[in-house]
């Protein structure tokens, strides 16, 4: 291993000093830039911390630009959408830049939490790390739903309708919470603008306020890693992690390639593929709300439907909402459901890979039953699925109480 | 690390910011250009066409185009008779730094001697002029000949236009592209060369 | 109003099922080119002469048409223009839908992205699979959308047709209708490839309204992502470098 290029310190003096006296600017990027120990051995699944961020600049960005130019009003908002894709110049690109970053959220979001199942980073002493990436991951979730009514498609409507439908599912006032969230008997003007001060102002506010948290709370705690070895256990006479390297520059140069492989699908999309094929923006859509006509075959945006196919698997309205909050609700007790003390997939054994592979399996394809029409093989399809999801918490809680695994080495090993 | 790897870092550094900013820089002009008028705006700010036949000598006509008041004055033969004794008074008589298309003439500043069309816009902050047509004292100068009086800063304007010495404001009053249609329409905001 | 929706969402899946029993037929691709120009302009004529007599294009205007057409307003305001609008103006219609709703029963829809809502092999197969039914107020029938309240209005381009179904009753005792073919009764002033052709051509112009910006957007895309290239290969020849002093 060679010489680690560290930054001089130059802070005591001159601009950088009369500035650090009064705001600690230069300890600051130490702390989470320069002299941040980040472990050496990071890899693919590591790159989409830095890519929500990423992606999350342009929601911000891009959404800024397209309130802009966009009314939330029901009698205009349809037309305001074609307005920015025809008349605003360059409207078109903010738009699909935006749209297209909604989808790719979910997909970096996605692979990150995935990353954390499959090196236990919800493991102590990262809990709370886990816990506030769900919050943000549910804050999300609202983000993506309210701004997918603000197009006022058909789909947008009858979406709306749906999803805050199932409020009515709460026992004893669900019907009048259902008018106090909808702010009228139906989906109208009213909610329309409430969803829009939600989407444009609250939610994100929300979401950058929750990002630093999360930020805050792994660098107190120090990035785990695929092997799972705690790096911090074996430091140098500096009190400097032995396998770790400064955050700035190895992984701000790593991330920075990475950023241009994920620009190169994004702007593929963006510019060849906006709309998926109907997956990131649906054909129906592109047919004005209307309250008296249903879309054929109504389905959320794909990021949603592993949920949804979940909802409809159950017969009964009130069981099927519930069953679906549990689904992710299931996921903020990760940290104290798999008791087992190794937090990498590579130490542990057959039956834990099998599992989560299959874990993941069934959430991928719950995720493709829920875009399909209902017929009895989908929706018997879809029960078992469900069930199997929920299983797997009951059984990892079981089988990691007195799991076996592979020893785990002391130091992170160069390959 | 040897300085081999020292020199091909700071290459590689260097080639990969600038085209990052590069990249940054084309990325920023869809946001900067979508502030710019959008068709809508264009669509709404097109030629407007005013017909003229009822505007009798010495009256004045304003209608909007683009959002701003345009100035039609059927001159009389008194109120352009006046126009060349004024030069010494003026700012700038023969039109040099004004705001006109070509076409415009130093003095008339118009296409047809008697006919005046001009931005009702005071050229200082924005206000718009009052027109003023009778050659006769007025409270603002004693020695009027009729023109444009802008309220908001005492600006004094010609019946061209043409800003008085001693104005707040520095330059003309600006004429709008315009053409005949025929004898008694005026298209403002299209000369026959744009389009 | 739980129940509602229950009720609606249940009716709604029964009339899909319906529909895709009965006629939806989608028997060829519309195999239309974006880039060419031409067609764009035949399928510009065709629209503004056939279908706007009762169909807007509420979100397009006629300049930026022209512009990506390669008309100049002239040839589009006098060849293409039929109503008194202004060359800066959207592709508006004077009947209300209102009017529409009134006079039709259910106001003929906008079309400005009706390519985005259907697809191009869907619009393509409806205005070619047209035939003369007696049995419906309009009195005419479409394969491809079953009990279409819209006439046909190319008639005279295709000419009267008139399809043969083979009704087969099951042993259930339900009844099956299938296609068998079309029989002309009347030919139109096209032949069926002029007519095939006409219409992809304004398949492909509702396609390119849908969403004037894909012209720009392609053209656009490897020029993009050449540069992104070149900046990622740079990105990685940089990390590789840093990570030599990890490993």
């Amino acid at each position: 291993m060679g010489k680690i290029a560290s930054s001089s310190d130059k802070s005591a003096n001159g601009f950088m000093g009369w500035l650090n006296a009064r705001l600690p600017v230069t300890q600051f990027y130490k702390d989470h830039l320069s002299e941040y120990y980040a472990p050496k051995n990071f890899n693919f699944w590591y790159f989409f911390g830095s890519l929500a961020l990423l992606v999350l600049v342009n929601q911000l960005l891009t959404g800024i630009w397209l309130t802009m130019h966009y009314k939330p009003d029901a009698a205009q908002a349809f037309g305001m959408v074609e307005y920015i894709m025809r008349d605003v110049p360059w409207g078109w690109l903010i738009r699909y830049l935006h749209t297209t970053g909604a989808s790719a959220f979910f997909v970096v979001i996605y692979f990150h939490m995935f990353r954390g199942l499959l090196y236990g980073s919800y493991k102590k002493p990262r809990e709370l790390v886990w816990v506030i990436g769900m919050v943000i991951y549910l804050a999300l979730m609202a983000e993506a739903f309210m701004g997918y009514v603000l197009p006022w498609g058909n789909m947008s409507y009858w979406g709306a309708k749906v999803i805050t439908q199932l409020f009515g599912a709460v026992p004893f006032f669900g019907d009048s919470l259902v008018e106090w969230v909808r702010g009228d008997y139906l989906i109208s003007d009213a909610t329309l603008n409430r969803f829009f001060a939600l989407h444009v102002v609250a939610l994100p506010l929300v979401i950058v306020a929750l990002v630093v948290i999360h930020i805050a709370a792994l660098h107190t705690v120090g990035s785990n890693n695929p092997e799972g070895i705690d790096i911090k256990k074996h430091k140098d006479e500096d009190g400097k992690p032995l396998d770790g390297i400064p955050f700035h520059p190895y992984y701000t140069v790593k991330d920075i390639f990475g950023v241009g492989v994920f620009l190169l699908i994004f702007l593929f999309i963006v510019f060849v593929k906006p709309d998926m094929g109907g997956l990131f923006l649906e054909h129906d859509n592109y047919v004005p709300a209307n309250p008296a006509v249903t879309p054929e075959h109504i389905k959320p945006v794909w990021y949603f439907t592993p949920f949804y196919a979940m909802l409809r698997a159950v017969p009964d309205m009130q069981m099927g909402a519930l069953i679906m909050l549990l689904a992710i609700v299931v996921l903020f007790f990760l940290p104290w459901l798999d008791r087992s003390p190794v937090k990498s997939i590579r130490y542990r054994r057959w039956p834990y890979k099998l599992m989560l592979g299959l874990f993941a399996v069934a959430f991928v394809i719950l995720g493709w039953l829920g875009m399909q029409g209902a017929t009895e093989l989908y929706k018997l399809m879809a029960q078992v699925l469900t069930a199997f999801y929920f299983f797997y918490f009951i059984w990892l809680f079981i089988y990691s109480r007195n799991e076996k695994y592979h020893e785990v080495p002391e130091r992170i090993e160069d390959h | 690390m040897t300085d081999n790897v020292n020199k091909s870092r700071r290459t590689l550094l260097l080639s990969t910011g600038a085209v990052g900013v590069v990249g940054a820089g084309f990325a920023a002009v869809p946001f900067l250009k979508s502030w710019l008028p959008s068709e809508r705006a264009k669509a709404a700010g097109g030629p407007v066409k005013v017909d003229v036949s009822k505007v009798e000598p010495g009256q004045m006509l304003n209608v909007l185009w683009r959002g701003q008041p345009v100035f039609l004055v059927n001159r009389t033969d008194q109120q352009t008779a006046v126009l060349e004794s004024l030069n010494d008074k003026l700012k700038d008589p023969n039109s040099e730094s004004s705001v006109q298309p070509e076409y415009i003439d130093d003095i008339y500043r118009s296409r047809k001697q008697n006919f005046l069309v001009v931005v009702g816009i005071c050229t200082h902050l924005g206000c718009s002029p009052k027109y003023y047509p009778d050659l006769v004292p007025q409270q603002f100068d004693s020695e009027w000949k009729g023109g444009f009086f802008c309220p908001c800063h005492s600006s004094r304007f010609d019946i061209s236009g043409r800003v008085f010495a001693g104005s707040p404001a520095s330059r003309n009053l600006d004429i709008p592209p315009y053409m005949y249609l025929d004898d008694n329409t005026i298209e403002i905001g299209n000369d026959g060369e744009q389009a | 109003m739980k129940k509602n929706i229950l009720i609606l969402l249940s009716l709604l899946a029964s009339s899909w099922v319906m529909a895709a029993g009965g006629g939806s037929y989608i028997g060829e691709k519309a195999h239309t080119n974006i880039r060419s120009v031409d067609s764009l302009r035949s399928g510009a004529k065709t629209f503004m002469n056939y279908c706007m007599g009762c169909h807007s294009m509420n979100f397009q205007r006629y300049n930026r048409v022209a512009e990506d057409l390669g008309l100049t307003e002239d040839e589009m305001m006098e060849s293409l223009v039929l109503t008194d609008a202004k060359f800066t103006d959207k592709m508006e219609i004077a009947m209300t839908s209102a009017q529409g709703d009134k006079w039709f029963g259910k106001a003929p829809p906008d079309l400005t992205v009706i390519a985005k809502a259907r697809g191009v092999d869907w619009l393509y197969n409806f205005l070619i699979n047209y035939y003369v039914d007696p049995t419906t107020p309009s009195g005419w029938n479409n394969l491809t959308f079953e009990n279409a309240s819209m006439p046909h209005i190319l008639w005279e381009l295709q000419g009267l047709r008139k399809a043969d179904f083979e009704v087969t009753t099951d042993e259930e005792g339900n009844k099956h209708k299938e296609f068998i073919g079309f029989e002309t009764i009347q030919p139109g002033s096209m032949s069926e490839q002029e007519y095939k052709d006409t219409v992809r051509d304004l398949v492909n112009f509702l396609d390119y309204s849908s969403e004037p910006a894909q012209l720009i957007r392609m053209s656009y895309a490897p020029w993009v992502l050449l540069f992104v290239s070149v900046f990622t290969l740079l990105a990685y020849l940089l990390k590789v470098n840093y990570f030599r002093d990890v490993h």
